[in-house]
């Protein structure tokens, strides 16, 4: 929901014109700009106080020997943590298991999700009934998903084994082997998420104006024609928002993996998430465990960047 | 309100979006479904293309059904008949003796109760301290709405994530784990939420509120009787995507509630399975219990959900 139009209104309009006004300083002048601070107070306080001091308190965490067994920051570290975190080939295996991930599931819940998108926008009847089949996994709590996958991934008795079997084929340990775990959260991650790409798309599908259509089917183009030459250029700015929204989701995968298989077999399928929690709340690290999350965090801001980048030029070919 | 409630979760969600009495601000591009007919359909070819469409999707749609009835089935099923025949879909002895079992053997009634009180605290919270800094930012102008405006956008940058170390920490020094306030409390500041209000505040009249003013209407009348009831959609929105947020948070509960009559459904869940060893349908009968409430919300609200999530790649 947050998105650069956003970034537009806040920058440009707003402090000049609180400025010119702030300064006509009537009696009724005084009283607005005091209930402004009153209705705002609130919600600073709380934001202040769980968002942007746990914010700047774990940058001074990470440089700080602190423990999660009590409060209090502990002995001064230095960039020790960081050190440590550099050269800890755990912290780089695991960031290396959520990059994997991230491939693993980004293609399917994007093109899929776009293909579920093209198609229910040509029905007639059911679309609704498309739109709730595909997004009711959204809402779930992910316990009950990997509950359900668990059972359907069980060795001997699951649904998905005996469909190997049937198809004649040796059915793989889905859960217990590490390439195989991969898939199978992945598969899990596309059933469950799929439905808010998909609402993404159709709904930027049917922005599309239908005379555009009418107009490529008039100039005799075929319906896979128009859809690669008219309506992909066209929904270019919703791509790109689902491609960096997936990317950046996926990248912060823990739940799914942390109750599917725990990072095992042994820490062969661990996603960073959970090797930072691993060390804050295992180990009770939490300084290390700070640095280790600061630089995930930057890793992930390189790729908020570049999707911003990508963006503007986007929208502005779009017309704003 | 009513219309949007009584809406059939299945059908009819695009006649309803323009007939819908609220969101007055974007009706005009759903007007074009009123010809019952697809305006995509202009000739033979994209109408054998339909027909292709609606097989492939239909296909696409039973698979996604799999896993949800298939653990329905199961958890109805008696625990014997899953040993011997486990990928079976039907059953002479359907009963609800998984149910019973896991309800006497779990608390997770007092999981419904945590996860429901923390989820209205953090709703009703959410909603009044959002919807008045979105309304000061709107509708009033004080020094620093600028600065505060660029802080709160700076919110939005910051993934949830990266708070975990430092605010458990400071909730461990407030001796506030392993209570509802501890889910609570760092939820309720949600820059989306702000924006969300800020931008329907700023949708009505300035006059509207001058006019209130001259009237002898104080700042907080203004806000509460005459501007939040014009914004019930954004009520609306921000208190369903609250709600699921909150039921559905599973990292930070897991963290900050170790004891197991505070847990919320989900990290309760996940703490009890274990103890099934091969007793699949009361797995399966707890995977059910824990996704129905949502599930119950999602059939009511279809179409606000549907609708938020669609606006994402619209704005």
């Amino acid at each position: 929901m947050a998105t650069a139009t956003i970034i537009d209104d806040g920058s440009a309009s707003g402090s000049p014109r609180s400025a010119t006004i702030g300064e006509t300083s009537t009696k009724s002048g005084a009283d607005e700009r005091r209930a402004g601070w009153w209705f705002s107070a609130p919600f600073l306080v709380l934001y202040l106080a769980f968002l942007v001091g746990p914010a700047i308190y774990g940058v001074v965490m990470s440089f700080s020997n602190a423990t999660t067994l009590r409060p209090g920051l502990g002995s001064a570290a230095g960039w020790a943590n960081y050190r440590e975190v550099f050269a800890s080939s755990e912290f780089w295996n695991s960031m290396g298991h959520t990059l994997w991930f991230t491939v693993l599931t980004t293609p399917p819940l994007v093109i899929l999700a776009f293909v579920f998108a093209i198609l229910a926008d040509r029905l007639r009847h059911g679309r609704g009934l498309a739109r709730f089949i595909f997004f009711a996994p959204y809402v779930l709590p992910v316990t009950s998903v990997t509950l359900i996958f668990t059972f359907l991934y069980a060795g001997e008795i699951g649904l998905i084994p005996t469909i190997f079997t049937v198809l004649g084929l040796e059915p793989p340990n889905l859960l217990g082997e590490t390439s195989w775990a991969f898939i199978s959260v992945a598969v899990l991650t596309v059933w469950w998420t799929i439905g808010f790409n998909f609402v993404v798309f159709l709904a930027g599908l049917q922005e599309v104006p239908r005379d555009v259509y009418e107009a490529a089917a008039v100039d005799g183009a075929k319906p896979g024609r128009t859809l690669w030459s008219v309506v992909l250029p066209l929904l270019r700015p919703t791509i790109v928002l689902v491609v960096m929204l997936q990317i950046l989701a996926s990248l912060q995968v823990f739940n799914q993996m942390y109750l599917m298989t725990g990072g095992g077999p042994g820490t062969s399928t661990r996603p960073v998430m959970e090797f930072i929690y691993d060390s804050g709340f295992s180990d009770a690290r939490a300084g290390f465990a700070a640095a280790a999350t600061m630089v995930y965090f930057f890793a992930v801001l390189v790729i908020s960047v570049i999707w911003y980048l990508l963006r503007r030029p986007a929208r502005k070919g779009a017309g704003g | 309100m009513s219309a949007a409630l009584s809406t059939s979760p299945v059908v009819g969600a695009d006649d309803q979006l323009a007939a819908g009495p609220e969101a007055p601000a974007r009706t005009p591009r759903r007007l074009r479904r009123e010809s019952g007919m697809n305006p995509i359909d202009y000739n033979a070819r994209s109408k054998a293309f339909r027909v292709l469409a609606t097989v492939v999707l239909l296909l696409f749609a039973l698979i996604w059904l799999v896993p949800l009835v298939f653990a329905v089935i199961t958890s109805l099923k008696p625990e014997g008949e899953i040993a011997s025949n486990p990928t079976s879909w039907w059953s002479n002895h359907f009963n609800f003796d998984a149910y019973a079992k896991v309800v006497q053997n779990t608390p997770i009634l007092t999981w419904y109760l945590n996860s429901f009180i923390i989820a209205a605290l953090t709703v009703v919270l959410t909603l009044l301290v959002c919807s008045m800094i979105g309304f000061a930012l709107a509708q009033t102008r004080f020094r620093g709405r600028g600065a505060v405006f660029g802080l709160i956008l700076a919110g939005l940058l910051i993934p949830g994530q990266i708070l975990v170390l430092p605010l458990y920490q400071e909730i461990q020094a407030m001796g506030l784990l392993n209570t509802y306030w501890a889910m609570v409390l760092p939820a309720v500041a949600a820059p989306v939420a702000v924006f969300i209000f800020e931008a329907f505040f700023a949708g009505l009249p300035r006059a509207l509120v001058e006019a209130a003013r001259i009237d002898g209407a104080s700042w907080f009348a203004v806000y509460w009787r005459i501007c939040l009831p014009l914004c019930r959609p954004a009520v609306s929105a921000v208190a369903i995507f609250t709600f699921v947020t909150s039921w559905n948070n599973f990292l930070w509960p897991l963290l900050v509630l170790s004891d197991v009559n505070q847990m919320t459904i989900p990290v309760g869940m996940a703490t009890v399975v274990g103890g099934y060893g091969i007793q699949y349908a009361q797995v399966m009968a707890t995977a059910v219990l824990g996704a129905l409430p949502l599930f119950v919300v999602f059939v009511l609200f279809q179409r606000r959900i549907v609708e938020g999530v669609a606006s994402t790649g619209i704005k």
